[in-house]
């Protein structure tokens, strides 16, 4: 372009006739973006679909409490199943003990479960009941919706207190109904309700979180789970100081274990330290196999699109060889005829990016609605598919466009 | 417009040949022409089918490069440019009038005129009002909104003059610029390019193979096997009456 305004100027009319060439063949530009429309379309959904899958990671793990560490009894072979399971826990209470002394936790809980009746008056209700410490609402990151969690002295006593959840809160009381203070009977041992949980909602995999009575594990340990041998627990759970001491804070719970366990070097643990962004991985990594058939459909689709607005850009300067012939005479320089078909390339693609946009944002609504799929929009990669359209609607127009930049005037003004 | 004292030459070529490889043979399209066209000038250009005064013209409008000799536009040698030099002098200097008017059909006369503006430096704002002109100018203002495919021929070529005038050019050529009008439509067509010549001092070269339209120009350039084998200056009218007449302008 020549020097100064007339840039801005030959863009403006150049766009100007883009659209108009368009416009013009409304059907073959419409067919010509199909193949943009359905790779941005693709793009996004895989972006949203991925993007939701991480979200949910996040909130698992930000609900079941920060910097968790769980133990659980016995080892995890090669295969992912659980070996010792079933046979008498290997996990005990001077375990937990033990553990309460390792400096990278910040504190450390225990739990024995068993799913029993709960009754109150004539309702009952089946749930699971976990015998906890006192740390565990710490460790769990729950607060209480209403009354309080139970403390070091009632687990000192064994007192027979209990925390209810929402679930069994709902279930047992009615409407307007406060469950705090009331009693109720598990295994016919009446306990005092101090409080209730506040809602958790569904684990990651799929469990109601809120379907559950907290009482101290001494008081389950005696009068409710008799099965079992006194000071074993099920599960530990220990939480780390942060988010980073994660990975030291599980080595060095292996490392007290083992001593605890007496298993010597090459010998296999008889317990699992997990993290819970290794148990939210499976989640994960389905909606990753998701994400890459989408990348690999928007890929072909872009690809396709992208042949498709060549090949209509070549027919296009073959049909108007004359025009451009007459654009060259009264003083278009090639650079001005290639801007001008590389525009129209990216008009275009960036109208079919345009149209994926809409179109993959109404996919995303319908994956997260039909599919049941976890979905999240990031606006920022909304913007960066548009423009990836017109690259790619650049790229592919390039060599038409050059074509064109190279006609001779003479020849170009005397074709039929 | 030139700023063209009389007898300022606009085109001055020497030697200027065009050869066409044709498969082994060679085509001599243009021989040897060697001619000076003086600003203000009206000059036509008469010969048989195939003699070479295209290939002249296309030479002259800087649309094709001469195989050997020199042409000078406004004293300055282009006949070596490259495209980009060339294209920017066809642009500011040259108005061309084709035989098949060669007017974007679907595009209104408006902006079939503005065309050469999008490729030149007036501010967009400008161009508008230029190209009415130049519709003005032809006797066509009345059709500015209509498109080509719904006017006649004389019409069109109206259009395509008023394209060619419209970026202000020192030389205009019309290649057989009524080949393709009936003989009344082609009348009018030339009355019109002999008046804007006299009125605005614009060089005017016309291939033509009418001879009343020859007669109607002040000098006649006649073509055979690519040479120019007759200049006949029409002389009474030549220089002073031009002159005259753009002093009155
Ligand atoms: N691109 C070309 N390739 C080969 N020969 C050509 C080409 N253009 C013109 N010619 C030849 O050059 C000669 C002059 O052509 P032209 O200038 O078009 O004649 P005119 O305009 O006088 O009818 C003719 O013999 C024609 O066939
Ligand atoms: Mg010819």
């Amino acid at each position: 372009m020549s020097a100064g305004p007339g840039g801005a100027k030959l863009l403006v009319m150049t766009a100007r006739t883009a659209a108009r060439a368009l416009r013009r063949n409304r059907l073959r530009s419409g067919l010509t973006m199909l193949g943009m429309i359905i790779g941005v379309a693709s793009v996004i959904a895989m972006v949203s679909v991925g993007a939701g899958a991480d979200r949910f990671v996040q909130q698992q793990l930000a609900s079941f409490g920060t910097n968790i560490v769980m133990v659980i009894p016995g080892a995890v072979t090669s295969g992912g199943a659980r070996s010792g399971w079933g046979g008498a826990s290997t996990l005990t209470v001077a375990d937990a003990d033990a553990l309460a002394r390792v400096p990278e936790l910040a504190a450390v809980t225990y739990s024995r479960r068993q799913v029993l009746q709960v009754i109150y008056g004539s309702a009952n209700w089946s749930t699971v009941v976990q015998g906890v410490t006192d740390e565990f609402e710490r460790v769990r990151d729950w607060q209480v919706a209403s009354g309080g969690f139970f403390g070091e002295r009632h687990e000192k006593s064994g007192a027979k207190v209990a925390v209810l959840g929402q679930t069994v809160a709902r279930h047992l009381f009615g409407p307007g109904q406060d469950p705090v203070g009331a009693i109720v009977r598990i295994k016919n041992v009446p306990f005092k309700v101090i409080g209730v949980l506040a809602a958790k909602g569904q684990s990651s995999w799929g469990q109601d979180q809120d379907d559950v009575v907290m009482i101290p594990f001494s008081t389950a340990e005696r009068r409710v789970m008799g099965a079992g041998i006194l000071g074993t627990v099920e599960m530990i759970y220990a939480s780390a100081r942060t988010t980073a001491d994660l990975p030291v804070a599980a080595d060095a719970i292996a490392t007290v274990l083992r001593q605890q366990h007496h298993i010597g070097h090459g010998q296999e643990d008889d317990f699992t330290v997990r993290t819970l962004e290794d148990m939210t991985g499976a989640s994960a990594a389905a909606s990753e196999v998701m994400g890459n058939l989408l990348l690999a459909i928007a890929s072909i689709s872009l690809l396709v699109g992208g042949i498709g607005i060549m090949n209509i850009l070549l027919v296009s300067v073959t049909e108007r060889t004359r025009e451009i012939g007459l654009r060259m005479a009264v003083g278009a320089k090639a650079r001005h005829i290639l801007l001008q078909f590389l525009t129209e390339a990216a008009v275009l693609s960036m109208t079919g990016g345009l149209v994926g946009v809409a179109t993959g944002l109404a996919a995303t609504h319908l994956i997260g609605r039909l599919a049941q799929w976890p979905t999240a929009l990031e606006p920022a990669s909304l913007a960066a598919s548009f423009l990836f359209s017109g690259v790619v609607g650049i790229f592919f127009g390039y060599y038409p466009a050059y074509k064109a930049s190279r006609l001779d005037p003479i020849e170009a003004l005397r074709w039929e | 417009m030139a700023a063209a004292a009389g007898g300022a030459p606009l085109i001055e070529t020497v030697g200027l040949a065009r050869r066409y490889a044709l498969g082994d043979a060679t085509v001599h399209a243009l021989v040897d022409a060697t001619l000076r066209i003086d600003a203000g000038e009206l000059v036509a250009i008469v010969g048989p089918s195939g003699s070479g005064k295209s290939t002249l013209m296309n030479l002259l409008g800087c649309l094709d490069r001469p195989t050997a000799g020199v042409y000078r536009l406004d004293g300055r040698e282009v006949g070596g440019l490259d495209g980009d030099a060339r294209a920017e002098i066809r642009n500011r200097r040259i108005g061309f009038v084709f035989q098949s008017f060669n007017l974007l059909a679907r595009t209104t006369a408006l902006e079939n005129v503005e065309l050469p503006l999008y490729y030149g430096p007036l501010p967009l704002a400008e161009q508008r009002p230029r190209a009415e002109a130049a519709l003005a100018r032809v006797g066509i203002a009345h059709r500015a909104h209509h498109v080509p495919s719904r006017m006649s021929g004389g019409e069109q070529q109206r259009v395509a003059i008023a394209r060619a005038l419209v970026g202000d050019p020192a030389l205009v050529l019309a290649d057989e610029p009524t080949g393709n009008l009936d003989s009344r439509t082609s009348g009018e067509i030339m009355t019109m390019l002999v008046e804007l010549n006299r009125a605005t001092g614009v060089t005017m070269v016309i291939v033509t193979h009418d001879p009343e339209v020859a007669a109607a120009t002040d000098r006649v350039l006649e073509f055979r096997d690519g040479r120019i084998v007759a200049d006949t200056p029409a002389a009474p009218r030549h220089g002073a009456r031009t002159r005259a007449t753009r002093a009155e302008a």
